[in-house]
């Protein structure tokens, strides 16, 4: 035994390497760039089938009939499915309302509603016998907005609703509807010096994650289903999947395959069904795959909204009240509609100190593409808005915008609209500050003494449709403000399985958890934690599936803190049964195993001095310590219906942009320089993933400032541009260099200090983009994205 | 019909293959190579670039019969590629039962324990490693493709200018990174390139 005897012989531990705060690399790196590591469309099986779906042509029809004879009769096809052949009396899912049918049964509601289910021998068989299912529609009368959807003779999108929702909001056609009123705007605007107001409008964006919707289904001897998938949360979709296929939860197994990039868009279900029904009705493995077309249609999308707000002032610059309405499209189907309403809603003011508040943000049922999860939730058009107010306010007042924000700030303690006390720090101030103090880039980079210009650093680029004649540049200055988390009474929790044992006699740990890795590295800060807690180098990461329970969804910036959480509690409660075993075998060796704090380090047991005490080596031996735990973070309540009051969210991260443009007044054109950020991270566990985030998280909102938008033809609901052709995101030479300050004030509430971080990077890149385009062209501008004609007022 | 042709340095012969097969189908579906990446099949993001006789192109875009009798390198067989870079027999490969993702081998993968090192140094190529150190992975799904295209400008030019790097890697998307970190990779290999000549 390696045991230390006596006091004399104790030796100093040594720090575990790999821990929280270093930049450990990711554990799916080598397979990743080898092209080995498995995305969910590139399972296969022996003798597997192809499912494709077909989709409604139109937005909104009465399905007279479907004739699906020929398809069937196709030499390949081995099954085609319609509403008819659904197993149960369970026919719809959904995240928060069950309003999403499976395949479409009566009605289609919107462009690109799933009919019909083929299943056959080769992709292209499939696509080929869908084809020919013949579908009779009779079309009805599309709802495309707030007037259609809400006017007197409005058609019902959702015919006898029976949701929880549907007692509280003013209509059928809006899903959920919330107000909040604190103090007095009317009375507060009394005091206002200045008044500005402002309709801005916000653009549909899509998560285009890169890979598609796409998995595999296998039906099991005992009569039920593995799933192997891309998806944010396993057991959300177990929860919806099992009741459809009529099976109970433990005979549909679900394992999460590689994740090619989510951002709220794998939130909702999307081919998970579809893939068990056929695999079940066939007996055979069925994998499907969506094409980017597909992909689409097949995810719900950022809300479009039109927002109005107004703001009053004094003259000295202080904010005096706020008024504003929302109002989001959230398409035919509810999916995440309703907390995106509460996200809007307690956020609209921003991160300002704003006592007097009248907010109203509700969602509309229409028959345009279903809207949902995407990052930033509700908080990303509210943020476009209120900044651009803010702008609007600091030129009324001819103050600087910066100093104008600042004075405004809210800080920690201040009251949000719905009366909660943000009780951590709130460095909004601070943050812009250090956007403001960096360096601006050189002007007219395009020009290097004695050369041609170099065209691609201009706006337009490698068209070479101009030589910087009529280029002007213009700065802006955005912040933001997201909660972290399920807010609003949500009983949110996560579950991870700690394991520690002795393997080839070096101690080993492994963490299962369900927490869906898209992408953003909670395998990694995983491993981390448990190095820090456990002491040892060597740890698996299990793969994510439902044979543990639940981790909750990869959304809403809460995973690290979440799952992080619970890896951390669980780690310390093995810690604590380690050291139990160790003071039961080795105690009597020493005083300290009864008198001193113990840790693990370095694969040994030592005190808070530093003393070795035992290694885990011994004090395991062939014992291995294995526990399941759940974690929770501190309860929230739901918003009043009424007044909107309540202590909803559980914590709040801040983000603040610069962004320096340059546009060609001429052609219409923006080139975003530089677009600088500086955010708050609590503690960053990993700072090489955090700066990766915040990076990522920017070019997700500039892409919605300047290119990015789902078109949906007003007069037929019908989407215009479902391609990578059309739908335009960031290309490398759209993006500028991204510099980033990263803040770590702690929140005492949270593991380690952290705060979420996905999200907040998000919201105040697209106002700034837009306030730096006005600055540097003089106009108004009040839409995403910003299109040339906008800017040549053609 | 059938296709015939060298992929990462091994003879292979497809059959059955439909007419309008991509060349990307045929590698993910019946070579078992899924290296390279289908988000887009429309020539538009670039995840599945795959260089045909040294040109990079986006596979989704070539129709599986227009690769007889030529010569594929996937990401599969980049770092093999990378090493006989100079030599006149570029890569050996994988062969088709040795690659891709099998059921059992997805049901079988666990990160393993150390950062991203897992392989064997030695087994990757400059630009795999800089990716995996500069952070320039998150998802991974655009990783294939951007590898394939940053090694051929590294072949080509050993020391970019970022608006080199950025103009040779245009035609690949990244949703995650905001190509920042992207950027820092392909410099750093070709840092290390310079060190090691
Ligand atoms: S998949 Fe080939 S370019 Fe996108
Ligand atoms: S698309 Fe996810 S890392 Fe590039």
């Amino acid at each position: 035994m390696g045991v230390t005897g006596s006091p004399t012989n104790i030796k100093q531990g040594s720090k575990t390497k790999g821990g929280i705060g270093e930049s450990t690399l990711r554990p799916d790196g080598t397979l990743k760039v080898t092209g080995e590591f498995a995305y969910s469309s590139d399972m296969w099986h022996e003798d597997m089938l192809w499912g494709f779906t077909l989709r409604s042509t139109t937005a909104h029809a009465e399905i007279k009939s479907i004739d699906i004879s020929e398809a069937l009769a196709t030499s390949g096809v081995y099954s085609v499915l319609t509403y008819d052949d659904l197993p149960t009396e369970v026919k719809n899912y959904g995240l928060e309302i069950q309003d999403t049918p499976v395949l479409a049964h009566g009605k289609v509601r919107h462009h690109g509603e799933p009919v019909a289910l083929v299943a056959a021998d080769h992709p292209e068989t499939a696509r080929r016998a869908a084809a020919k299912i013949k579908i009779e529609y009779v079309e009805l009368p599309v709802i495309t907005d707030e007037a259609s959807a809400t006017g007197p003779d409005a058609l019902l999108i959702h015919e006898g609703r029976d949701d929880h929702h549907i007692g509280h909001v003013p209509h059928p056609n809006i899903v959920h509807r919330q107000p909040i009123f604190r103090g007095d705007a009317d009375e507060a605007a009394k005091r206002a010096d200045v008044i500005v107001t402002g309709d801005y409008y916000f653009g549909m964006q899509d998560q285009a994650f890169l890979g598609p919707e796409s998995g595999l289904a296998v039906p099991t001897e005992d009569g039920g289903v593995d799933l192997y998938v891309a998806t944010q949360w396993l057991h959300s979709d177990l929860r919806q999947i099992a009741p459809v296929l009529g099976l109970p939860e433990e005979k549909v197994r679900m394992t999460l395959s590689g994740v090619g990039g989510a951002f709220g868009g794998r939130e909702d279900l999307s081919m998970q069904i579809h893939a068990c029904l056929l695999a079940l009705r066939t007996g055979k493995p069925v994998k499907i795959v969506y094409n980017r077309f597909e992909s689409f249609f097949g995810h719900v999308h950022r809300h479009p909204a039109k927002l109005h707000y107004e703001h009053g002032a004094t003259k000295d610059g202080k904010l005096t009240h706020m008024k504003c309405r929302i109002v989001l499209d959230g398409g035919a189907y509810a999916s995440a509609s309703p907390a995106v309403v509460g996200n809007a809603s307690s956020l609209a003011v921003g991160p300002y100190v704003i006592e007097d508040v009248d907010i109203e943000a509700l969602a509309l049922y229409t028959n345009n593409p279903p809207c949902g999860a995407m990052r930033g939730f509700g908080a990303v058009q509210a943020c476009f808005a209120y900044e651009a107010q803010m702008d609007k306010l600091a030129a009324k007042l001819d103050m600087d915008p910066v100093e104008f924000r600042q004075l405004n700030a809210m800080e920690q303690g201040t009251l949000l609209p719905t009366g909660q006390a943000c009780d951590s720090p709130a460095p909004v101030a601070e943050l812009l500050r250090l956007v403001k103090s960096r360096p601006l880039p050189p002007e007219q980079q395009w020009l290097s003494a004695g050369e041609d210009a170099d065209v691609r650093a201009l706006p337009g680029g490698l068209s070479n449709t101009t030589h910087g004649e009529g280029v002007v540049r213009g700065v802006g200055y955005a912040v933001g403000l997201k909660n972290v988390g399920f807010s609003e009474g949500f009983d949110d929790y996560s579950t991870a399985r700690v394991r520690m044992e002795i393997i080839n006699g070096e101690p080993v740990a492994t963490v299962h958890t369900a927490m869906a890795e898209v992408g953003q590295g909670g395998v990694t800060v995983h491993a981390q934690i448990v190095r820090t807690e456990l002491g040892v180098n060597q740890v698996t990461i299990h793969p994510a599936d439902t044979q543990v329970g639940s981790a909750g969804s990869t959304s809403a910036s809460r995973q690290t803190y979440m799952t992080g959480g619970a890896v951390k509690n669980t780690a310390e409660a093995v810690r604590e049964k380690v050291l139990e075993i160790g003071r039961a075998k080795l105690g009597t060796y020493h005083p300290a195993w009864a008198t001193a704090e113990l840790l693990l380090e370095g694969g040994k047991v030592v005190t808070d001095g530093g003393e070795v005490l035992a290694d885990l080596v011994d004090v395991l031996e062939d014992e291995a310590v294995d526990l399941e735990l759940e974690w929770r973070h501190r309860p929230t309540v739901a918003f009043d219906l009424v007044t909107g009051q309540g202590d909803g969210h559980v914590q709040y991260s801040f983000a603040a942009h610069r962004a320096v443009v340059e546009v060609d007044t001429e052609l219409g054109l923006v080139k975003v320089i530089e677009l600088a950020v500086a955010q708050d991270v609590g503690k960053a566990l990993n700072p090489l993933s955090v700066v990766g985030q915040i990076q990522g998280g920017t070019t997700q909102g500039l892409g919605v400032a300047v290119m990015e938008e789902i078109i949906v033809d007003p007069k037929t609901a019908k989407v215009r541009n479902p391609s990578f052709t059309d739908y335009l995101i960031p290309t490398i030479l759209d993006t500028p260099t991204i510099p980033v300050d990263v803040l770590e004030l702690a929140d005492e509430h949270a593991p380690y200090g952290l705060r979420g971080i996905g999200e907040a990077p998000t919201l105040s890149s697209t106002p700034a983009v837009l306030a730096a385009i006005r600055n540097a062209t003089g106009l108004e501008l009040n839409r995403t994205p910003i299109r040339p004609e906008h800017l040549t007022a053609t | 019909m059938r296709v015939n042709f060298t992929v990462n340095g091994r003879p292979q012969e497809a059959d059955d293959v439909w007419e309008g097969e991509s060349l990307l189908y045929v590698l993910r579906e019946r070579m078992g190579l899924p290296g390279s990446k289908n988000a887009c099949e429309q020539g538009e993001c670039g995840s599945c670039t795959v260089r045909l006789d040294g040109v990079p192109v986006c596979s989704c875009l070539v129709a599986a019969g227009q690769a007889e009798g030529r010569e594929i390198v996937t990401v599969e067989g980049l770092a093999d590629y990378s090493k006989h870079r100079d030599g006149a027999h570029p890569g050996t490969g994988c062969s088709s039962s040795g690659c891709g993702t099998s059921l059992d081998a997805a049901k079988r993968w666990q990160s393993k324990p150390t950062d991203g090192r897992s392989g064997e140094a030695g087994d990757l190529s400059p630009i795999q490693q800089a990716f995996i150190d500069a952070g320039a992975v998150q998802c991974g799904f655009c990783t294939p493709g951007l590898l394939v295209a940053a090694d051929e400008l590294l072949e080509q030019n050993d020391s970019p200018s970022d608006a080199d790097i950025r103009e040779a890697l245009s035609g690949n998307l990244c949703r995650c990174t905001g190509y920042e970190k992207i950027l820092d990779a392909v410099r750093l290999a070709a840092a290390r390139q310079e060190e090691t000549v």
